[in-house]
Formats: C-alpha cells, sequence, structure tokens
C-alpha cells in the first residue's frame, strides 16, 4: 500500500480513473489546453523543457486560471495592470533629481531602450559586481544617473515603473544568463527551492513541482513561474512584484519570508527564472 | 488564608500540572515504530466529533487543503494533493493513522508534502508565533485520529 503512495499525481490519475462521480464541488475550471495570444501577438505560454531541466514541460501560470481570469489577460483593454502601465509610461517622462532629467532624456524611446531587459532580468552587474533585478537597475540608475532617492520595492512608482518596462519585452522568451559570475547565485537559488521551510515543512517543489495541475483547496497550484510580474492579482487588488509572491508563499507555509531585494530572493528570482526559460514575458500578467 | 491552605493548594497546582504533562507525550518523545504509534498520546480516546471539526479547520487540520473526504461534503473545495480519504479506516489501523497524523514522513518518507502535525521536527524559519509549536496538539490529533477511524467504506 505504502509504495503505491508515491507523489499526490498517481492519485489523481487514480481518482480521475475511478471516481469522477464526485460530490464535491470544485471551482470554476481552467482551460489548461488554451493558447493565449494579445491583440494578435502569440504568447508561449507552454514550451518544451531542455534535457537537463528538472520539468518535462513549461507551462505558464496563465495556463492554470479560470476561463474568466484568462480571458482578463487577453485584452489590454479589459486587463486592470494597465493602469499601473499607464503611470509608468507618465513617470518615464516625468524629470527628477538632481539632475532635473526624465527617465526619457537620456533613455530616448522605452519601447526601444528598454525591450528585451525583462526577459534577461535578474542579471550580472559589472560595475557593482553583483547580481541585480529589474528593481535593483531602476534604483540604481535613479541613484548614479538621475540623482534621485530609490524607490521602495513594493512602491505604486517600482511597481509602474517595472510594468511598463517589462511590458516592452512581452513577447519575448524568457533568457537568462546562469553562466560566469551567476553561477553561483543560481546554485543558492536552487538550494532554497528544495529547502523545507516553516511550521508546514515545505519546499516550493512540493508544491510547484510534484503537484502543479493538483487543486490544493480552491487553488489551482502552477509550476510557480514568473514570467508574468509584476502581475494584477485580483486577489490584491493591484500589482505585487515577484518578491512579494515569494513571500507570501513562505507566509502561507508558516516560515518568515526573507526580505525583499535580498540576495537570497535575488538568487530564487534567477533560479525560476530559469526553470521558465522559453516561456514569453506576459507582464503584467492576470492571475486570481 | 493559613499558610498550610496556601501551601497545599500550591501541591494540588503542581502535582495537576505534572499528571497533565505525565500523561501526554512530548512531540520530542513520541516512538514511531514500524509505522505505528502503539498508544494514545493523552492516555484517553479521541472525541470524532471534535476531530471532524479539526480535520475541517483551515488553521488546524486544514486536511481538506488535500484530501477530498466525503463525509464532508458540505464544505466546498476538497484538494487533490493526497488520496481521497473515504475509507481511510479500512485501509489502516488505529495505530498507523497515529502515526500517519503525528508524522507522516516517518510512515511515507522524507518526499511527502503531507506535514507532520505532531512533531518539531520542522523547515527552517518558522515564524516567531509557531516555534516549537506543533500544528495540532496531542488532543486534537486523538480527535483526528479518531474521526479518521469513522471513515469506513466496507
Ligand atoms: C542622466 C541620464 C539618466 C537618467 C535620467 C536615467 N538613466 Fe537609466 N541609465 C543611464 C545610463 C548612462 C545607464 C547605463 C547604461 C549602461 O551602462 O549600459 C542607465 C542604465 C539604466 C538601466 C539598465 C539598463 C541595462 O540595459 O542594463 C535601467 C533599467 C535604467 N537605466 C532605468 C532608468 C529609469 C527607469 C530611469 C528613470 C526613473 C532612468 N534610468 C533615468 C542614464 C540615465
Ligand atoms: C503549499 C503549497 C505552496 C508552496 C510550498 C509554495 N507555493 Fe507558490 N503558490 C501556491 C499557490 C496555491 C499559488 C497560487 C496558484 C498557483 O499559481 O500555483 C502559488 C503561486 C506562486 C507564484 C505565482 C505564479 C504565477 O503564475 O503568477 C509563484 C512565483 C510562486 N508561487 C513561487 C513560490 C516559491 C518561490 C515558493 C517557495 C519559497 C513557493 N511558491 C512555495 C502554493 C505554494
Ligand atoms: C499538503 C498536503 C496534505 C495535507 C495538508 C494533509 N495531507 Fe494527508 N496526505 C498527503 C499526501 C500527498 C498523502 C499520500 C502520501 C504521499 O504520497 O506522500 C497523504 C496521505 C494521508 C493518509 C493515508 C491515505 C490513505 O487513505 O491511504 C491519511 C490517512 C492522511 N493523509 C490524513 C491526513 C489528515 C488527517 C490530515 C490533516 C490533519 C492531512 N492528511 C493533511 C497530503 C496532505
Amino acid at each position: 500500500m505504502t509504495k503505491l503512495l508515491k507523489n499526490g499525481r498517481q492519485w489523481v490519475a487514480l481518482i480521475c480513473a475511478g471516481l469522477t462521480a464526485s460530490l464535491i464541488v470544485q471551482p470554476a475550471l481552467s482551460d489548461e489546453n488554451a493558447e493565449l495570444s494579445i491583440d494578435g501577438v502569440e504568447i508561449v505560454t507552454k514550451t518544451a523543457a531542455p534535457e537537463d531541466h528538472p520539468l518535462d514541460e513549461i507551462l505558464s501560470g496563465w495556463r492554470f486560471r479560470s476561463v474568466e481570469t484568462q480571458a482578463l489577460q487577453t485584452d489590454d483593454f479589459d486587463n486592470p495592470g494597465f493602469t499601473a502601465v499607464d503611470y509608468g509610461a507618465e513617470l518615464w517622462d516625468t524629470a527628477e533629481g538632481s539632475s532635473g532629467k526624465s527617465c526619457a532624456s537620456c533613455h530616448g524611446a522605452a519601447e526601444d531602450s528598454m525591450k528585451g531587459l525583462r526577459a534577461s532580468m535578474p542579471k550580472w552587474h559589472e560595475g557593482e559586481g553583483t547580481l541585480m533585478t529589474l528593481e535593483d537597475h531602476i534604483n540604481w540608475s535613479r541613484k548614479e544617473h538621475q540623482g534621485a532617492e530609490p524607490w521602495k520595492w513594493e512602491s505604486s512608482e517600482m511597481l509602474a515603473m517595472t510594468a511598463y518596462l517589462g511590458l516592452q519585452s512581452r513577447g519575448m522568451a524568457v533568457d537568462v544568463k546562469v553562466d560566469g559570475p551567476a553561477a553561483e547565485w543560481f546554485d543558492k537559488g536552487k538550494d532554497l527551492y528544495y529547502t523545507r521551510v516553516g511550521q508546514l515543512d515545505m519546499a516550493c517543489s512540493n508544491c510547484h513541482e510534484d503537484n502543479y495541475g493538483n487543486m490544493i483547496r480552491a487553488d489551482h497550484l502552477s509550476q510557480g513561474q514568473i514570467n508574468g510580474f509584476p502581475t494584477y492579482r485580483l486577489k490584491w487588488q493591484g500589482l505585487g512584484s515577484i518578491h512579494r509572491r515569494f513571500s507570501g508563499c513562505m507566509k502561507n507555509i508558516r516560515a518568515v519570508p526573507y526580505k525583499r531585494g535580498s540576495d537570497e530572493f535575488t538568487a530564487l528570482e534567477l533560479y525560476l527564472a530559469w526553470r521558465g526559460a522559453g516561456l514569453s514575458v506576459e507582464t503584467p500578467a492576470v492571475r486570481q | 488564608m493559613t499558610k498550610s491552605l496556601i501551601y497545599s493548594l500550591a501541591v494540588a497546582t503542581m502535582t495537576f500540572g505534572l499528571t497533565a504533562q505525565a500523561g501526554t507525550v512530548a512531540p520530542d518523545t513520541v516512538e514511531i515504530v514500524d509505522m505505528e504509534v502503539k498508544a494514545s498520546l493523552t492516555g484517553a480516546a479521541g472525541d470524532p466529533g471534535a476531530g471532524r471539526e479539526t480535520f475541517a479547520d483551515r488553521k488546524k487540520g486544514n486536511c481538506l487543503a488535500c484530501h477530498a473526504n466525503a463525509d464532508l461534503s458540505e464544505q466546498l473545495f476538497h484538494g487533490e494533493v493526497g488520496p481521497e480519504l473515504n475509507g481511510a479506516a479500512d485501509r489502516w489501523s488505529a495505530e498507523q493513522l497515529r502515526a500517519i497524523v503525528i508524522n507522516s514522513k516517518e510512515v511515507f518518507g522524507d518526499q511527502t508534502i503531507m506535514p507532520g502535525f505532531y512533531t518539531t521536527d520542522l523547515g527552517v524559519r518558522v515564524t516567531d508565533k509557531f516555534q516549537g509549536k506543533t500544528i495540532l496538539s496531542a488532543q486534537e490529533v486523538e480527535d483526528v485520529v479518531a474521526y479518521l477511524l469513522t471513515l469506513k467504506e466496507n
């Protein structure tokens, strides 16, 4: 008997085979086979995994959401994340700091200068000699070039700017560098991904690798991909950063989360970006 | 109040405290042998009615997060991470069910996602509020075990 109990997946198969006539109400189901296209642009939400990858196929969180939530992302007019994108565009053109310049004064049109950036984040920064997230790059340039105060990680300004810059990579494949000086960070991130934390004693992998596709109470577990961030979460009624999501998942298992912007979360972000390599950037995605 | 009365009250409280502790097996002294915990953690039988509530309570057992259970069909949203628990008592003895609830890793192996509900062998970085605490109390474990024993199909 116990030999049978390898993991939840086998059981789902058993349950589906034998006991489909369940009395138990399930929430609105998702269409895992739906394809996403936004204003005619094809978004890759499913892609084959390379050989040394822990997953057989790489799936965006979009595939696991209800049909209603999925629909919100197919049209930018319906996507509630676009209020923040508009604010980001406004900030891009606003002069600030001791330089008296706006981002646009130096960087020109974000559509050109910032294209592809999100897809490569987080990345090694030669000057600072460390791995930096998109948030880090923005604050670094505000300080170094604009002469302005850094934005707080989860401030409406930072969320708006990361959403606006992320959008410039929408549809491009996530492709991060994990070799060279980033290798150490990658290993650390991988380690954190498989470390059991909290009173519930779970690792990210227990839910997002071993059990994606399964319902955990009313939630349909995805692979925990980060290609849509910052995402608009219906529960948050607004955008949230990647590190906010990590933090929430850790709190749910009664663990003390690392700080937003910490080396730990930055390493985890790099590792997760690699796990989702080949998926399109979806920023700003919509999740429940 | 006389001195002797205070003294006897103190002794009474002390012995009460001691017996309560002596009667309950602490999480770090529970012996799981061959996937079984022989005796009740409290020395008494659990209450299946209370166990049913603990089972469903999101802040306690939260068992429905991962397990479907037809006996609780009035509750919405049953998870599918673990097997359905209909008929669990036909498959497992009381001693085995107690071991599963106390620390499922001793039964299913280290890879299981099911938390240990009465163990101090936890993950790193446990939230302050839950430091050194088990998810369920000894009484709650016994109640849940008593409830699981009612889940029969045969
Ligand atoms: C005074 C000019 C100036 C201003 C104002 C400025 N930047 Fe920069 N920014 C630069 C320079 C120069 C670099 C470095 C380019 C390099 O080293 O490749 C840079 C780099 C960056 C990078 C990293 C790009 C990459 O490819 O790695 C980001 C992101 C960035 N800036 C965002 C912003 C944002 C957002 C603002 C407005 C809040 C801003 N910058 C304001 C001059 C400026
Ligand atoms: C108890 C199960 C559980 C564990 C353990 C867990 N998560 Fe999650 N996570 C969820 C649920 C439920 C959701 C929301 C539904 C979904 O997308 O899976 C979620 C969502 C996410 C998302 C958002 C996915 C998207 O498409 O927007 C990310 C990213 C994520 N988790 C990362 C992590 C990381 C990193 C860890 C480890 C520190 C972790 N999770 C641990 C349950 C868990
Ligand atoms: C995070 C998910 C999760 C939670 C929460 C959980 N379990 Fe489990 N449980 C599992 C999994 C998965 C298995 C199957 C063993 C394995 O593959 O690791 C299992 C197996 C079992 C079994 C043996 C299954 C059978 O009938 O053959 C019992 C009994 C059980 N759990 C009871 C409980 C009780 C009682 C609770 C609440 C106090 C609970 N579980 C909470 C995931 C969970």
